[in-house]
């Protein structure tokens, strides 16, 4: 324990300018046997985040509900509900925090049992990483493979299998490995791109926060030295700026501003945009804060833009590039979490959230559910809670939305049961229905007329070009008779073929500074 | 992405606030003057600027704050021209509730959450900001953002709505009403840096000064006026200290401390070795006693 924690940066440390820190979220995954909220509580515990006087408690509460016989039990720094007290049993969610000099922690503690799988969910929804813990003992087990279904299928790219309990099977290589290989088909089989595979014991501190003397043959990193130096990849990076209007700033006739949490993309005065659905454009004017106005602004900033021209913009509408701008769409294919008990009615109107819009929608039936243990499609009946499914889901009218993979916070929704208000479900954009989309992403450039009078050049080729058909028709005429070329014959072909050719001419484009490019801007949706 | 935590914290906290005046009728901010409720009014002006604080400040006035906090509260509301509403339950000072005697339990539950319930219900309010933190408490930790109350102020933390992004389900039925944490994601550090770095004005009682104290129960309670009974031969002393939460003066535990500057209380706390609610005197009748006080309705 000492060892640990003298080798252990704690935030108590000198600060390394302590508020340009980091931030990473993450989710903890395993069942209570698994010794997940002992290894939480070894965290905590070894980051200097516990104070004195909750130690005291800790002491205390360890031996009136410990499991650990006299030593501490540092599951119950994190079990707080009494019922999960009792019951020795995550029931919810748990957020916790610690820091170390480089980066602040945002832990959601998650429930290992299936009936909980949707406050899993939940809590990986908004996680940067996930740590899975296995118990050395039982190896891989379904719910290790539902786990990591779900932290893939929410878009977690990082993954920490923590290989816990290594204390109770003697630090044996053989079983870790073995372990770790099996792990490996999972990723694989799930697209989870980094993984790393470490060997723990929550209970003795080993490979916590610093290299165990009990695993000489594990030369990988200790598990805070992940937590600490991890990537954190950033899906919406490349995509486009978009904004979810809020709230519509307006404290008086001289102000109105458009407030949001940018969802992705930069955005600085003077750019062009588009509201969708409307299909509306206007150039930014200003980014207003507090502190004044900025210069630019990017993802994940809470912002107050206003325009140049007054358009008709309100709560749920998306202001976006309009080089890059969202869909508009009724209608989506959608990776759907059942939470309710209540199964899934294909004829009841529900109402979907999605950003800071909410429509009413439908969901179909879908034929087959994912088995969330073997990934293979299996048919069933009924949608009841904890089923993953795609289908379609339709709403009443046109909204912005993006798969998930490209934006997060336009591909995330939750469905809503009008009549309880409970959330049914929580559903991932995969496509945005391209028959039902309502806004072209990449409009055709419009050519059109700019000039309508013939410029000299113009003139000038029809001048030759009647040169050369009037000396055709000399030569016709001379081959026919020589006499006709003389007097009035002559004159009137020549108007008549006058007429014709300048009507050839109207069917060309031929020296007409006509072509401009001009974007349909959205117009004629 | 280059933002740094704060940033992050302060974008997401502001976002909270302009979802639910954007979908709820009636909020209202709780105001409880302390360094919490400070952040939170600052984050609001933020949210809605160049508006003014669209919604009142509303404080249940227990009738035993410190004196600077009463004073610190009026002057901040006229600072920033809100309107702020004080509520104190009148039945609980006719019964003659008090900190003492009837022991804290009862004081808390008349003066406080009683006290609480009748000023939303009188309001008509339909959602609460409150500056609750996740990292202070062990039930805490498991509320959510949006935490839902029955029509009598009751919280079920078995059937929580998930939360899952930033998607917040604000539908209530008539008589059900919102309690909003803005604060939920911050730590007692994050606070007190983002005061340091925004120069967010706090009540003067967290900065040491020679104040007149006496022990009990092991923490140092100041005599801020004549209503504290002493007990025989119990004598206030001058002591430097500095209180790290605030509440009701009798059940609210000084600590010694010469951090007279933002500075000094950032590196104190980088020692410190104990929880901020420690001079909490009613969070310690159970370990599970801020479960219980939030299920009957406290904040």
């Amino acid at each position: 324990m000492a060892s640990a924690l003298s080798s252990f940066r704690r935030d108590t440390d000198p600060p390394v300018a302590s508020n340009r820190k980091t931030l990473l979220r993450f989710i903890t995954c395993g069942s209570v046997d698994d010794g997940k909220s002992s290894l939480i509580g070894r965290v905590l515990f070894e980051s200097g985040s516990v104070p004195e006087d909750q130690l005291a408690t800790l002491e205390a509460d360890s031996k009136k509900f410990g499991t650990q016989g006299a030593a501490l039990d540092y599951a119950l720094l994190v079990d707080g509900l009494s019922a999960e007290r009792e019951q020795g049993i995550t029931i919810d969610v748990a957020y916790r925090y610690f820091a170390t000099p480089k980066r602040s922690f945002i832990v959601a503690d998650t429930p290992g049992h299936e009936q909980y799988t949707r406050n899993m969910a939940t809590g990986a929804s908004t996680a940067d990483l996930a740590i899975i813990l296995v118990d050395a003992r039982k190896g891989i087990l379904p719910q290790t493979r539902r786990h990591s279904l779900i932290v893939s299928m929410v878009g977690v790219k990082t993954v920490i299998v923590a290989v816990n309990k290594m204390d109770l099977v003697d630090y044996s290589p053989f079983v870790f490995h073995a372990i770790e290989r099996a792990y490996h088909d999972i990723a694989k089989a799930l697209n989870i791109p980094h993984v790393t595979v470490i060997p723990v014991s929550a209970v003795a501190g080993d490979n916590i926060a610093a290299p165990s003397t009990h695993t000489p043959w594990y030369h990988g990193p200790s598990l805070i030295d992940v937590l600490e130096t991890v990537e954190v990849e950033s899906v919406t990076s490349n995509a486009g700026f978009a904004l979810p209007v809020q709230w519509v700033n307006r404290p008086d006739s001289s102000f109105r501003g458009y407030a949001g949490l940018i969802a992705s993309g930069r955005i600085a005065p003077g750019d062009a945009i588009t509201v969708v659905p409307s299909g509306r454009s206007a150039v930014i004017k200003r980014i207003v804060t507090y502190e004044g106005d900025l210069d630019h602004a990017e993802a994940g900033q809470s912002v107050t833009l206003t325009l140049d021209r007054e358009i008709d913009i309100s709560r749920g509408d998306v202001i976006s590039s309009s080089r890059q701008p969202i869909t508009a769409a009724k209608a989506l294919s959608a990776r759907v979490l059942w939470m309710s008990a209540e199964p899934l009615d294909a004829q009841k109107s529900y109402l979907a959230k999605l950003a800071t819009t909410t429509v009413s929608a439908f969901v179909k039936a879908p034929e087959t559910l994912l088995d969330i243990e073997t990934y293979q499609e299996k048919h069933v009946e009924t949608v009841g809670i904890n089923s993953i499914f795609t289908t379609l889901v339709t709403f009443d009218r046109l909204i912005a939305v993006s798969p998930y993979g490209d934006n997060r916070d336009l591909g995330s929704f939750i469905l809503i049961d009008r009549l309880s208000n409970e959330v049914v479900a929580l559903g991932l954009v995969v496509t945005v229905d391209e028959l039902a989309r309502g806004l072209p992403v990449e409009a055709p450039p419009v050519k059109r007329l700019v000039f309508s009078h013939d410029p000299l050049r113009r003139s000038l080729l029809k001048t030759a070009s009647f040169a050369i058909t009037t000396l055709l028709l000399a030569a016709l005429l001379f081959a026919v008779g020589p006499a006709l070329l003389a007097g009035s014959v002559f004159a009137l072909a020549e108007i008549v073929l006058f007429f014709a050719h300048e009507r050839v001419w109207a069917t060309t484009r031929a020296g007409l500074p006509i072509e401009k490019e001009f974007i349909s801007s959205g117009e004629g949706i | 992405m280059s933002l740094s935590h704060l940033e992050r914290l302060e974008a997401e906290s502001i976002h909270i606030l302009r979802e639910v005046l954007a979908e709820c009728d009636k909020p209202v901010m709780l105001y409880s003057i302390g360094k919490d409720s400070a952040v939170m009014l600052h984050l609001a002006q933020k949210a809605f600027f160049p508006g003014k604080l669209p919604f009142p400040l509303l404080h249940v006035d227990t009738t035993w704050k410190f004196r600077e906090m009463i004073a610190f509260r009026d002057e901040t509301a006229k600072r920033l021209g809100a309107e702020l509403l004080v509520h104190t339950n009148q039945d609980g000072v006719a019964q003659g509730i008090t900190p003492f005697g009837a022991g804290s339990r009862t004081y808390t539950d008349i003066m406080k959450t009683e006290g609480l319930k009748q000023a939303l219900d009188h309001y008509g309010f339909d959602a609460a900001f409150g500056g609750a933190r996740r990292d202070e408490e062990k039930s805490r930790a498991k509320e959510r953002v949006f935490s839902f109350r029955t029509a009598e102020h009751r919280w079920d933390p078995k059937n929580q709505r998930p939360e899952p992004w930033k998607l917040y389900n604000t539908r209530k039925k008539p008589g059900e009403s919102i309690r909003v944490f803005p604060l939920s994601n911050w730590t007692e550090m994050d606070v007190w840096t983002y005061i340091a770095e925004q120069n967010i004005p706090v009540v003067p009682l967290y900065f040491a000064k020679p104040r007149p104290v006496v022990k009990r129960s092991g923490a140092w309670i100041m005599v801020d006026d004549t209503r504290l009974p002493l007990e025989p031969g119990e004598v206030p002393q001058l002591k430097t200290v500095r209180f790290r939460t605030l509440g009701c003066y009798p059940l609210t535990g000084a600590v010694e401390s010469e951090a007279d500057t933002l500075d000094d209380i950032l590196s104190e706390m980088r020692e410190s070795r104990s929880s901020e609610r420690q001079g909490r005197l009613i969070d310690h009748d159970g370990a599970a006693s801020m479960e219980k006080k939030k299920q009957e309705g406290y904040f």
